[in-house]
């Protein structure tokens, strides 16, 4: 954080009065504050009227009693209590847990896999585009592509399983299979990006090191758990990060395909909430919840930092 | 690496042609499968498309489309009678796309052209200007990044009712047209790394910020700016959660709120797959063609905007 003085060397305030040069440079670094705060402006107003501000609302909200008619009523911790008792809220948060451990489990093992087939095998840019495109198409597109692949009746990857002579499977109308089903959608549209993060990384690893294992006979296993998995952690950091808070944070597909079902076997955290504060007007009540929400990726992503050493690099 | 290379090309005339490495034939084929994995289920979107919905139970595994017919298009942006969509498979509500995929456009380009320049004002002033707190602020703005958005969600959706937004198509922009965190860093990354050189000489011409910006920085930011637009573009565009809140009316409906009403409209029994893929096609195709003229640039924008 440099504020002032390019050429002026400590300037005191009555000197910088009194002297011409010294001065303008003074009322220059007064003079980029107030240009600043009009460049800065419209996005401030966007950060406090849509951020900050509801922020705060929110927190209050969760502490009252409020179906959107009328006022809110101040009822203390009354929504929490009630939240710790409230089963469909436990179960919500167990199913969103096992979506998120199935999510960052196999996107991050195939990313991690093809990120290294970019770089050693293939890499033009046609291939990773390719990879990339279901990232690109919404998720309610998304889902409702494989809903339709992965129908019970007349769905290709059942009609592929009967081919094979294996039983068919209701991927998404089966509580065992729900969450897995809603969880490979999810892989399948994230796993290009992630590998695209991971690919970046490994571009970034300096080369010399490989050649200098190389020359010391190391195969490429070693290499693989000695030089390149330490050198991206970082980068495996960040994308942990991104796809833990996205996951707990499902949505669209669960809402275009099970709506929660079969019974609550899909009812993630945040449909739960969407359904607690929208479909039944409790906006009190769904604050809480997502005051919860919000506390346990907090949590979550500071633990990873801090764990995890992210902002280090290995590197430097 | 260069002697070592040398030396194996130097070598490899004399010696047989090279065994086959089986290692590279398995990463080749991992590669391969992973294509098809991917591109695959979009050829079944547009076979599903093309069929029509009663022929697809009898010809389920067949490549082709099944009975060949424009139909399902035709009945998603509502040119067939109901008689028609029926006779088709077609659940015979009302439904047109073609509103939808204009609410879509309206409301991604008021987003986009909004939230960029805003975005790259607030970049500007975070890259360029000395202020004090300056990092700070900039911190806190970051900080937004882990807000999850149903938290800020209730709230502001309660703000767009109480301003008589809601159904409107500034009530599903409005949140996003004046910053996200994201476009704000992406682009004072790009400020950081440009070159001073020029902005100073037009600074000792005694031009003004507002010039030095509108004349020096942003003609030499129009690569960043076009990347920026497109991933605005395309996440606006894509977004369900949001206008399902504050824009489930049908005259501002955007198109991934149409699909989810067009699925539901679908009877449970015999769902219309052909039109629902239609639908689905209609909504993702402006998207694949945006990927497909501007690819590149959005592959590169990924390692950009994710590592540095």
């Amino acid at each position: 954080m440099t504020t002032t003085s390019v050429g002026a060397p400590k300037p005191t305030r009555h000197t910088a009065d009194s002297e011409g040069p010294r001065r303008s440079v003074r009322r220059r670094s007064l003079g980029d504050l107030r240009v600043a705060l009009i460049f800065v402006a419209p996005a401030l107003l966007g950060f406090v009227l849509f951020y900050l501000v509801p922020t705060i609302r929110g927190i209050y909200l969760s502490f009252t009693d409020y179906s959107i008619l009328g006022n809110p009523i101040w009822v203390g911790v009354k929504n929490y209590v009630k939240i710790f008792q409230d089963k469909l809220f436990w179960n919500a948060m167990g199913v969103t847990l096992e979506y998120v451990l199935l999510n960052i489990a196999f996107q991050t093992v195939i990313a991690v896999g093809l990120a290294l087939l970019m770089y050693h095998v293939a890499k033009s840019t046609l291939i990773r585009g390719i990879l990339l495109m279901p990232y690109l198409v919404a998720n309610v597109i998304v889902a409702l592509l494989w809903f339709w692949m992965l129908d019970y009746q007349i769905g290709i990857v059942n009609q592929v399983l009967q081919w094979m002579g294996m039983p068919r499977v209701a991927f998404f109308g089966n509580e065992f299979w729900a969450i897995p089903t809603v969880a490979f959608v999810n892989v399948w549209r994230h796993m290009g990006y992630t590998a695209l993060l991971i690919f970046a990384g490994l571009q970034a690893i300096p080369g010399h090191l490989y050649e200098v294992a190389n020359l010391d006979g190391a195969s490429r296993w070693q290499t693989f758990w000695k030089i390149t998995m330490p050198l991206l952690r970082p980068v495996l950091l960040l994308v942990m990060v991104v796809t833990i808070t996205g996951s707990f944070q499902i949505f669209d597909t669960v809402a275009v395909t099970t709506q929660g079902g079969p019974i609550n076997a899909s009812r993630v955290i945040q449909y739960y909430i969407y359904e607690r504060a929208f479909s039944q007007q409790d906006f009190g009540y769904g604050s809480a919840l997502s005051v919860i929400l919000f506390v346990i990726l907090a949590v979550v992503a500071f633990l990873q930092m801090k764990f995890l050493r992210g902002n280090e690099n290995d590197l430097d | 690496m260069t002697t070592l290379t040398s030396a194996a090309r130097r070598r490899r005339p004399l010696s047989r042609p090279r065994p086959l490495n089986w290692g590279r034939i398995a990463a080749w084929a991992a590669l391969v499968v992973a294509i098809l994995v991917t591109v695959g289920p979009f050829l079944w979107m547009l076979r599903t498309a093309l069929s029509n919905n009663h022929a697809l139970a009898t010809q389920s595994s067949n490549l082709l489309p099944a009975d060949f017919t424009w139909g399902a298009f035709a009945r998603v942006f509502g040119l067939q009678s109901q008689a028609e969509a029926q006779a088709e498979g077609g659940s015979g509500a009302s439904i047109s796309f073609w509103q939808y995929l204009l609410n879509s456009l309206i409301v991604s380009t008021m987003i986009t052209v909004s939230q960029v320049f805003f975005s790259s004002l607030a970049a500007y002033a975070f890259a360029r200007l000395r202020w004090r707190g300056r990092d700070k602020v900039f911190a806190v703005f970051l900080g937004t990044l882990l807000v999850p958005t149903i938290f800020t969600a209730l709230p502001n959706f309660l703000l767009i009712k109480n301003l008589g937004l809601l159904n409107t198509y500034l009530g599903i922009a409005l949140p996003s047209m004046l910053m996200t965190p994201f476009a704000v860093f992406f682009l004072r990354q790009f400020f950081l790394g440009m070159s001073r050189e020029v902005e100073e000489a037009a600074m000792l011409d005694g031009a003004r910020h507002g010039r030095i910006f509108f004349q020096v920085v942003l003609p030499n930011a129009v690569a960043p700016l076009a990347t920026l637009c497109l991933l605005t573009f395309i996440a606006a565009w894509n977004d369900y959660f949001w206008p399902l809140l504050v824009g489930n009316a049908p005259a501002v409906r955007v198109l991934t709120v149409g699909l989810g009403v067009f699925k539901s409209q679908s009877p449970q029994g015999a769902p219309d797959w052909s039109g629902l893929m239609a639908a689905t096609l209609v909504s993702a195709l402006p998207i694949l063609l945006l990927f497909i003229a501007f690819g590149k640039k959005i592959v590169n924008s990924i390692g950009f905007s994710g590592i540095k």
